[in-house]
């Protein structure tokens, strides 16, 4: 079994533990550290999917992150109030169902992603990074300024969203949800990392010119990654939501952008686990740091300067090895 | 609408676009010598407004807090470029935007933790403050006046220095290629340095100027990095004129559309729906801006290959 197998076993078992053991231990504020652990690692694998595998380096994903978060907020908003979202030309009403917003975070954020890639896929480099800040911006200032959702207070929801069996105000249990989309989403991205659209990704990312040489376009095979990524992290924000019953526009700023690109980058870029064990990590340097100083954030940024500066491939680099196989 | 407001505020926005300029003029030079982008320069803007509103404090002078805006910026500017920035010209962008978002964490954290959360103030100096007649009959504020006097004088002098001096020379052979310069037997890590601190320099003056009308304050710096980085982008990264005439239609963009397009959408709207629409529009007109014009040109309005 290679190294990287081997980190990825034990990271799976090491939150399944840690929630277990908080479970047994009646702690709910260590299985609610985990279920933010576990989301955000979604978020992060979403961003890597572009950021690893096509090399895109998104400096924008809080759209998404913020969109799904929005798209649990708002439905959940209108079944609160009982008031139709869309009265004309058809009825559209809120609810309170997980599923069914999971499926609108996902549409909705790979949707505008399909837009903001568009658009920003005709350039590369720094242009792309900043016309993704540049968009995220773009919304957050909208979220800001738009009154019927709270502006800059934000929404809130009173109680967490239904799954159907299940309790989701019980810490475990809505780890439990949180969890299994993580594994799920572990799943398909490895497939699709794998799959000939997978290869060819990343052959784009490392040659364009021999990718289109071969009869593809790179530029579908971005906008693709992109898109998905974009619908994986929406899926995060609408989880995220959930687990705090509140949605403001933070989840749209630049320094959500930038938290999401910090777990790929501690992690291991390039990896399907990376993102995981760099949200594990940096939830554990928040609850550690955290609870030594109120100016944590200066210790977060010098390991994330060490971390870029002498360990590159973050923490599976450090691992299992900076090489990423070639199988 | 009366077109005396409408001149106040094309001058507002005139004054918010030569500010701007200050910051985008270092991000792009960073950027066009040494490949750099430089989240940081966000931070060394608030550097410069905390040292001049500190300065200001001990002293009275504003004259003295001005200087201190550019000497601090200036010395964190060289600090983090011989420590860290240094080690990132030859990394990828990502490495780059993610050691210098470290930078702002460590650098916001840290002010709030000698400053405290609250917001500082920095007076303007008394014989900058009242209002002086402009022709037309248009009052306007003696100190955004001056503002927009120093940004256009900052402006002059940097493209004389590109233009004419050595070290402008040395700038530009450095754009172009920075292998031959070296042989030629210029220092070009001292180079670079310079141009660092000449970047954060400027980023401290404006923090200092705008700070005399904006409160000092942890995180103050991150809209504007943002939206300089609007602005070089729209100009294309790596060119002064492009960043003074990108800064120059994003302010004026931004305060003319906060100030018409709510007017605008009243003729149409109910007055309460025309303002939240109009604001948010507004908001978002120079991220539009931005758009539409790398649809048309992706490598910005003076960019070139």
């Amino acid at each position: 079994m290679k190294k990287e197998t081997l980190l990825n076993a034990v990271l799976i078992a090491l939150f399944v533990g840690v929630a277990l053991a908080a479970w047994i231990m009646d702690e709910p504020y260590l299985i609610t550290l985990a279920t933010k652990a576990a989301i955000f690692a979604i978020a992060g694998v979403g961003l890597n999917f572009a950021l690893g595998f096509g090399g895109l380096v998104s400096f924008g994903h809080a759209v998404f992150f913020g969109l799904g978060g929005y798209a649990m907020g708002i439905l959940a908003f209108h079944a609160q109030t009982y008031t139709p979202i869309l009265e004309w030309p058809f009825a559209i009403n809120g609810t309170r169902s997980m599923p069914v917003i999971w499926g609108v975070a996902i549409v909705v954020s790979a949707v505008v992603a399909v837009g903001i890639g568009a658009l920003s896929l005709r350039t590369n480099g720094v242009y792309f990074i900043m016309i993704t800040l540049a968009f995220a911006q773009m919304f957050y200032y909208f979220a800001i300024s738009w009154p019927t959702y709270g502006g800059e207070d934000g929404l809130s929801i009173y109680v967490r969203n239904e799954f159907p069996g299940l309790n989701t105000m019980d810490p475990i249990q809505y780890f439990a949800i949180c969890f299994t989309l993580l594994l799920l989403v572990l799943f398909c991205v490895h497939r699709a990392a794998h799959s000939s659209f997978g290869l060819m990704l990343r052959a784009a990312r490392q040659n364009e010119e021999r990718v289109q040489a071969v009869g593809h376009t790179p530029f579908r095979l971005y906008l693709t990654a992109f898109v998905i990524s974009g619908a994986i992290t929406g899926l995060a924000g609408a989880l995220f939501a959930d687990l705090n019953r509140f949605v403001s526009p933070t989840l749209l700023s630049w320094h959500t952008s930038g938290e999401i690109m910090i777990f790929v980058i501690l992690g291991g870029v390039g990896r399907v686990f990376g993102p995981v064990a760099g949200a594990a990590l940096f939830i554990l340097l928040e609850y550690v740091l955290g609870g030594l100083s109120e100016f944590w954030q200066i210790y977060l940024g010098a390991i994330l300067l060490g971390v870029v500066l002498f360990a590159r491939g973050g923490l599976y680099g450090l691992i299992a090895g900076r090489e990423v196989a070639h199988d | 609408m009366s077109l005396i407001l409408l001149a106040e505020q094309t001058l507002n926005g005139l004054q918010f676009g030569v500010m701007l300029f200050l910051m985008a003029a270092g991000l792009t030079l960073i950027f066009g010598v040494m490949g750099l982008i430089n989240l940081a320069h966000g931070s060394l803007y608030m550097v410069g407004a905390f040292a001049a509103a500190g300065m200001a404090a001990a002293t009275g002078s504003f004259m003295l807090a001005l200087i201190a805006s550019l000497v601090a910026a200036a010395i964190a500017g060289v600090l983090i470029e011989l420590t860290v920035i240094r080690r990132l010209y030859d990394r990828d962008h990502l490495d780059q935007v993610l050691a210098t978002f470290a930078l702002i964490l460590i650098f916001s954290e840290g002010t709030r933790w000698v400053f405290g959360s609250f917001p500082l103030f920095l007076d303007k100096p008394a014989f900058l403050s009242g209002t002086v007649t402009l022709p037309f009959n248009v009052e306007y504020s003696v100190y955004r006046l001056s503002l927009i006097v120093v940004g256009i004088l900052v402006a002059i002098g940097l493209f004389w220095m590109i233009a004419k001096t050595r070290i402008g020379i040395r700038i530009r052979a450095g754009e172009n290629d920075r292998e031959m310069i070296g042989a030629l037997g210029v220092d070009i890590s001292r180079l670079y340095t310079m141009v660092f601190a000449l970047g954060a320099a400027l980023a401290g003056l404006a923090g200092a100027l705008i700070g005399a009308i904006q409160s000092v304050q942890v995180g103050m710096g991150e809209p504007v990095l943002i939206l300089a980085f609007v602005v070089i982008v729209i100009g294309g990264i790596g060119s002064i004129k492009g960043a003074l005439i990108g800064a120059i239609l994003v302010g004026l963009t931004d305060t003319l559309g906060r100030f018409l397009l709510p007017q605008a959408f009243a003729l149409i709207l109910e007055p309460s729906q025309a303002t939240s629409v109009g604001s948010s529009l507004a908001s978002m007109s120079i991220y539009i801006l931005m758009a539409g014009i790398l649809l048309f040109r992706p490598k910005g309005l003076l960019g070139g290959a």
